[in-house]
């Protein structure tokens, strides 16, 4: 199965919309109700991030019998240091964004913490890419 | 603890999911961090925020929590409510401080998480 969406940077009130989407159709897969929630708060997690750090974004979510694949990409800024973004408490979050919740510097370490496979790949002015991977059980 | 008493030891008002107020919760969670909510990995919890907007709820929804309550009488708009609503939670809104609320129901018995 493949779902696609779209992310728009900046757009607080619809973050959220592709999780929230992908928690009903994992639902109706029956999943273990953990693996959803690794899931699921993972992409919302990286959904945020485009919001709060990129300019736009897509996000490809392929569910295999053993897998979940997703893959969000974005254009933006990018990011320099992967190993400094990955540490706890590191943030380059404005103001507005703070406001709103967010820019603790946990979101990429929680996506660790939540998948089986976590890639990040960016390009410094162009954009990012994060691949994350959680595996079914049966 | 239930829902019915949380809402009396609060002096809260119960603005979405009424039919819920008999449930039970066995513990809370008290942050106003979207990112430090979805590190619970837990459910049957209530989450204290003084954080009022759609991004609350979604991360709640996220993070399976079904039971939000509001502190120091922050505006919960109908777009909150609504989006409550489709996930079925519970959203509770009071007066008090965060640290006051905290301080009520621990010592009515409601457990913390850590
Ligand atoms: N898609 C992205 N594009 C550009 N920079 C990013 C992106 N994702 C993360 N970053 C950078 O990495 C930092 C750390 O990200 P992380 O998600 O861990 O924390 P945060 O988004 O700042 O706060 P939180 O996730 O706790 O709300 C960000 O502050 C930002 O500088
Ligand atoms: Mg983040």
């Amino acid at each position: 199965m493949n779902f696609s969406y779209d992310i728009a940077g900046g757009d607080f009130v619809n973050a959220g919309q592709a999780s929230s989407a992908l928690k009903k159709i994992l639902k109706s897969l029956n999943l273990d109700s953990s693996l959803i929630r690794r899931t699921v708060v993972s992409l919302y997690e990286a959904e945020v991030n485009v919001v709060a750090h990129a300019w736009s974004g897509n996000i490809q979510v392929n569910i295999q019998p053993d897998q979940i694949c997703i893959v969000v990409s974005d254009k933006g800024p990018g990011i320099n240091d992967i190993n400094l973004a990955m540490q706890k408490g590191y943030s380059t979050a404005s103001p507005e964004v703070r406001e709103m919740g967010f820019g603790a510097g946990m979101g990429l370490p929680n996506i660790k913490d939540n998948s089986d496979v976590m890639e990040l790949r960016s390009t410094p002015g162009e954009g990012t890419e994060l691949k994350i991977v959680n595996k079914i059980l049966s | 603890m239930t829902i019915q008493e949380i809402l009396m030891r609060t002096e809260g008002e119960i603005r979405c999911g009424e039919h819920r107020k008999d449930e039970t919760v066995g513990r809370a969670f008290c942050s106003d961090l979207m990112s430090d909510v979805l590190t619970l990995g837990c459910q049957d919890v209530l989450l204290v925020t003084g954080l009022a907007n759609v991004q609350a709820i979604r991360t709640a929804e996220m993070a399976d929590i079904s039971y939000i309550l509001f502190v120091r009488n922050k505006n919960i708009t109908d777009e909150m409510v609504q989006l409550a609503r489709e996930n079925n939670m519970v959203l509770i809104q009071c007066k008090s401080s965060m640290f006051k609320v905290a301080g009520e129901l621990f010592t009515a018995g409601l457990q913390p998480i850590y």
